[in-house]
């Protein structure tokens, strides 16, 4: 039997964007063109101002590790503890969730406000998920 | 909301709590409803109005054969009763109904009838939370912690501290899941479930129910036990995704709905007895003590940690030793509002002496949601 795989996204006319760009290996967010307001997650108007003319860009993939736990039990499908789900703050504001990846799992290691850039991760043909590493130099 | 205009005349929890394999989810709800039926000496019929959570009001209303011409079904996690009683408190005093029966019940720990919890891969928990491996509250509800510890210079020994304080309130529950002493060695040596939090941190996991009956102050003094008033109310929501919360130094829900019950309630911080804060995990009641503004968020560790809360101390909170020691089947906010009006009846097992005013707060679906409800026994 396969083992257990993790929950795989399935996108909708609203975030496909979102998935089409990590499967291009770009994070994509979107800003507000009436207050310039960037945010995440996808939506086709501005949650500050209401606005439905709002703008999609190429995010930096770079960001901190905004907080995170260590999950040991129950571990999720698909996953191996202990890991670290982590809240990372990206360079334009807005705040996901992801893991840390190439970086041992642990508190010493996990610093908060520690520099991170984006690592791309393919599932399948159609969903790649965007993790996050230390950032190199 | 007029202050003290509706009271809470019946108020009971399931006849047993803990480990219940005899008996359905539903079944719960209608136990601790007749319950609390005979504690208020009504009959069925003399319900009006219905709330619950989870179930719907129509499940509940056709179980227990009841013909309402009220219902509110929201569900916002475990603090959806204190949002019942908001509701249902406007409700009486608009004159929608008389008599309101609100239910809570969980097959937590036996899972008999109870419902499936999913999050659809098409919705956004399920697109931007779900593949980064949270599972369950523990991995969830916890994650802001470490940032908040950061911000606030708060230790992971005064957090330790709030399982070890609650625990001593237990001790003099007689229905408390856990009773056994702890020290904070036994907290950060517990079984590590998800960084920063221990076994110890983390709510028990039971079976049980609660019921509370509200009808107007005017009638009140007609039932067989004391009154306990409704003197302030307050309710928000934030966001289901606990990775998109405003900031993880604090909630905003909580920051709207508690001074909401406060100035609606008109009272001070200095005019509160007792206090009950939903601690479904360890960091809860250090959050809502600043987010209620009890005082800055910078003091609440020490605050728990030089006793301040404990037995004896200014601030009795959480008397009933809370979802970590006393029970947790899954939404603990009806225990802690039972836990408020039994401190306001003068009944609790580690009763706070003439204690007048209570404030129960609750927090639902990790930081989603909150509800603050005040009481008092003096109208």
């Amino acid at each position: 039997m396969a083992e257990p795989a993790r929950a795989r996204p399935k996108p909708t006319p609203e975030t496909q964007h979102f998935w089409d760009g990590t499967a291009a290996g770009e994070l994509r967010l979107q800003r507000c063109d009436a207050c310039a307001n960037v945010y995440f997650p996808p939506r086709p108007f501005c949650p500050s101002c209401a606005s439905r003319k709002v703008s999609i860009f190429k995010a930096s993939g770079k960001g901190t590790l905004y907080s995170y736990v260590i999950n040991h039990r129950p571990a999720a499908p698909g996953f191996t503890p202990p890991y670290a789900i982590a809240v990372v703050e990206l360079e334009e504001g807005p705040r996901m969730m992801s893991n840390i990846v190439d970086c041992p799992q642990t508190p010493e290691a996990l610093e908060l406000d520690m520099k991170l850039e984006v690592a791309f991760e393919k599932l399948d043909d159609k969903i790649t998920l965007p993790l996050f590493r230390p950032a190199k130099g | 909301m007029r202050r003290n205009a509706v009271a809470v005349v019946g108020a009971a929890e399931t006849t047993e709590l803990g480990v219940i394999p005899n008996m359905s989810q539903i079944q719960l709800h209608a136990d601790a409803a007749l319950n609390a039926i005979a504690d208020a000496g009504l009959k069925l019929s003399d319900i009006d109005g219905i709330a619950t959570a989870v179930e719907t009001p129509q499940q509940i209303a056709h179980y227990l054969g009841i013909k309402p011409t009220w219902v509110d079904g929201t569900s916002v996690g475990g603090c959806s009763f204190m949002l019942h009683v908001r509701h249902a408190a406007a409700a009486i005093e608009a004159g929608l109904c008389k008599t309101v029966l609100i239910t809570h019940a969980e097959s937590g720990k036996s899972m008999i009838g109870k419902l499936p919890r999913s999050t659809p891969p098409d919705s956004l928990n399920g697109q931007f939370e779900s593949p980064f491996g949270v599972y369950g509250p523990p991995s969830m509800f916890p994650i802001p912690v470490l940032r908040y510890m950061k911000t606030h210079g708060i230790t992971h020994e005064q957090i330790a501290m709030v399982a070890v304080v609650q625990r001593e309130w237990a001790a003099k529950n007689p229905r408390a899941t856990m009773k056994a002493p702890i020290t904070v060695e036994d907290v950060l040596n517990s079984k590590m479930i998800a960084y920063p939090f221990r076994i110890l941190q983390c709510c028990l996991v039971t079976d049980g129910g609660g019921a509370l009956i509200l009808t107007s102050a005017d009638r009140a003094k007609d039932f067989p036990n004391k009154p306990v008033y409704i003197l302030g109310t307050g309710e928000s929501v934030e966001t289901p995704m606990v990775s998109q919360m405003e900031t993880f130094d604090s909630s905003r829900a909580f920051r709207t709905a508690g001074p909401l019950a406060f100035k609606e309630a008109g009272i001070a911080h200095k005019d509160v007895d007792h206090l009950m804060i939903y601690d479904a995990f360890a960091h809860l009641p250090l959050y809502g003590l600043g987010d209620l503004g009890f005082m800055p968020h910078e003091e609440t560790g020490k605050f728990i940690a030089d006793g301040n809360t404990r037995p004896g101390g200014k601030l009795p909170l959480n008397t009933n030793g809370g979802g970590l020691s006393y029970m947790h089947s899954g939404m603990y906010g009806m225990y802690a509002l039972q836990e408020s009006v039994r401190q306001m009846r003068g009944i609790a097992p580690a009763q706070v002496k003439d204690a007048k005013i209570s404030v129960c707060h609750g927090v639902g679906g990790m930081f989603a949601a909150s509800g603050t409800i005040i009481f008092t026994n003096e109208k």
